[in-house]
């Protein structure tokens, strides 16, 4: 399939990046103000991922989400409403405020859910991509994983099984140089991800993750291979989170110095693709304003919704554990 | 003059659990089978004798050695549609696989607000007695009946291993079967036909008026020859098969304790933290007034399941530990 990039996708991507940007700094805001209760962990920086992928994908694909999972949810169609009211607990939101940041999920846009186990993803989405293989549809199934979740034995199985069954399946490692607070270096013997590819008997590909185009481009390739029948890819895309593993600000940890951050932060993938689809006219800085203003008025709406939103009732705790 | 009754067929244990699993099969589409060994090979057991055969390779696959894989497989394939018949051919294996039973299988549901739904049917085989010493004989049940979101169910007779299959696979909640490996020669009578067991009724195996044991697996074969040897001492034993751990049903325990006012729980598993300290405090909060002595328990002692025959035969309760308790219990 070609990747060919039409006009109106990369104004879907830039959408999709600025809605997930616009959503994490709210949330990240609400949480240090202490309306959203528990642990985020914002996708700041990450955004060229999730978007540049979602908008391969229809409702009917299916993708599992990390810890960081916000922005997988945003880029598939999440509705901040719903999102909101999740993260504050309240019984409107996608899980009824029974999952919360580190479970959201909605299996309607195929999101089957942002997960606290590190490698927790892979296997399922191994699954679903079995799952559609032997409904026999022609869609795929998405494994966003991390660097640290490329050391997990779940990860290990799920790709050897996927490239196995030839399984329409994309396994996608945002490798942000960090599991948790440990550097790359410092938990892996390998720089790229994607080494491990043919190990499993599938295609290992490397991207700049901070690059929306350069992702959209490498994850068409991938997904179009997946839905032709020809198996599993491991796409490795290189970015950073801008923010703390948990939460906004850090907790004191010299993990990280605030050079590496801001070197980073001159790749940031909105403002540079701004620049970008400016050059080609395509993006006015009017234009590319309405954007932000149009994602900015979704998220307070969805505060709006989520603040006036009803708690769950106390006696829901054990209701939804069986069917 | 009546005809004679036909002899109603029987069928060994393990031929019990293939009737099982081809009735799924035959019955749901969406139905398919994964596990190490379990489509070439039959299953180490060849409790899948013939499945491959009769349902193709589309349905039937083997697995990689890879439980958590085979597991998450089971979970994403059943959230996104499937029915998943997952084979994890050892109890004693879920280690390798617990992280997709008890936080991913177990909690989807629950995390996801009521939206997901996971009909996977788990069978798995327990039980010492075959010298498979201490990674392959272990009685896990106390593990997985601690997990909310799973049902969790044990099968005594080929019977119950049928009818037990069915109802799980037509659940629309995880449920893992747990089988017994040294029954797997049993015979007992199988209706051809397809019919259930239901989940989270206990099965009151021998009726008895002033004595319970209450047990489950293959436990409920030494129970019953306990209760024989107790009406030498004056004992009227009832013999009660839980056959579902999770849902519990208490009410079958506690109408039976409130009749005959003695009551003990035998299973195969470590005594200490097992399933019989649940069924003991539930007696004790539910019939407390009703007892005439303490709620007594049967369990193997504080080891992991030995090698030498000798060593094992000392390790798994039978009916003798089982009467000379419920001798200790009762002052006899």
């Amino acid at each position: 399939m070609s990747s060919e990039i039409t006009d109106d996708i990369l104004l879907d991507i830039h959408r999709r990046m600025v809605r997930i940007r616009t959503f994490e700094e709210r949330a990240g805001k609400m949480m240090e103000d202490g309306k959203i209760p528990g642990a985020l962990h914002l996708y700041v920086g990450q955004e060229a991922i999730a978007s540049g992928v979602m908008v391969h994908l229809s409702n009917e694909d299916y993708i599992t989400s990390t810890h960081r999972g916000h922005g997988h949810l945003i880029a598939k169609g999440g509705e901040f409403t719903y999102m909101f009211a999740e993260l504050y607990g309240k019984a409107t939101g996608y899980c009824k405020g029974k999952g919360g940041s580190m479970h959201i999920s909605n299996l309607e846009l195929g999101m089957l859910g942002a997960n606290g186990i590190v490698g927790g993803g892979p296997p399922i989405a191994m699954g679903a991509a079995f799952s559609c293989k032997f409904r026999k549809t022609s869609n795929v199934s998405i494994s966003f994983f991390g660097d640290g979740a490329s050391n997990e034995g779940a990860f290990h199985e799920a790709a050897n099984m996927a490239a196995l069954y030839k399984l329409p399946c994309v396994f996608i490692c945002e490798n942000n140089g960090y599991g948790e607070y440990t550097p790359q270096a410092n938990h892996q013997a390998i720089v790229d991800v994607a080494d491990r590819a043919p190990g499993y008997g599938m295609p290992g590909v490397v991207v700049d993750g901070m690059d929306p185009i350069a992702v959209y481009e490498a994850a068409g390739e991938a997904i179009a291979r997946a839905r032709e029948g020809g198996g599993p890819t491991l796409l490795e895309c290189k970015t950073y989170r801008y923010y703390d593993h948990v939460g906004v600000r850090g907790m004191g940890l010299s993990y990280r110095t605030d050079e590496e951050v801001e070197q980073w932060q001159l790749k940031d993938p909105i403002v540079n693709f701004e620049a970008r689809l400016a050059e080609q006219g395509l993006l006015s800085p009017e234009a590319a304003q309405a954007v932000h203003d149009e994602a900015q008025q979704e998220v307070d709406t969805g505060i709006e919704f989520a603040e006036t939103s009803p708690n769950p009732d106390p006696a829901a705790v054990t209701e939804d554990v069986y069917a | 003059m009546a005809e004679a009754q036909p002899k109603p067929r029987e069928l060994p244990y393990v031929a019990a659990i293939t009737e099982g699993v081809r009735t799924v099969m035959q019955e749901q589409p969406d139905a398919f089978v994964a596990g190490e060994d379990v489509a070439e090979a039959g299953g180490v057991y060849g409790y899948y004798n013939g499945i491959l055969n009769e349902f193709g390779p589309d349905r039937v696959f083997d697995t990689p050695i890879s439980e958590e894989g085979i597991v998450g497989l089971g979970v994403g394939a059943a959230a996104t549609g499937c029915r998943p018949i997952i084979d994890v051919m050892f109890m004693d294996f879920m280690g390798e696989c617990m992280d997709e039973i008890a936080n991913q299988l177990a909690k989807m549901r629950y995390m996801f607000g009521g939206r997901a739904t996971l009909p996977v049917t788990i069978l798995s085989m327990a039980g010492a007695g075959a010298s498979l010493a201490a990674q392959h004989s272990q009685s896990l049940e106390a593990w997985i009946c601690h997990l909310p979101g799973l049902k969790v169910v044990m099968a005594c007779t080929p019977y119950d291993a049928k009818g037990l299959i069915i109802s799980a696979a037509r659940d629309d909640n995880p449920v893992i079967v747990v089988l017994n490996k040294m029954s797997l020669a049993l015979m007992g009578p199988v209706p051809e036909e397809s019919y259930t067991v239901p989940i989270g009724e206990a099965n009151v195996v021998r009726s008895g008026s002033n004595y319970t044991i209450i047990s489950f697996g293959r436990m409920v074969h030494e129970a019953l020859a306990a209760a024989t040897q107790l009406e030498k001492l004056g004992i009227d034993a009832e013999v009660i098969d839980l056959r579902s751990l999770q849902p519990l049903d208490s009410d079958a325990i506690v109408a039976s304790v409130k009749k005959t006012h003695r009551a003990m729980i035998v299973h195969e598993a470590v005594r200490f933290g097992g399933f019989g300290g649940e069924v003991t405090a539930q007696i004790q909060e539910l019939a407390f007034d009703y007892l005439d002595a303490p709620v007594a328990r049967v369990g193997a002692p504080f080891s992991p399941v030995p090698f030498s025959p000798v060593l094992e035969a000392t390790y798994v309760p039978n009916a003798d530990r089982i009467v000379a308790e419920a001798k200790r219990q009762l002052g006899l």
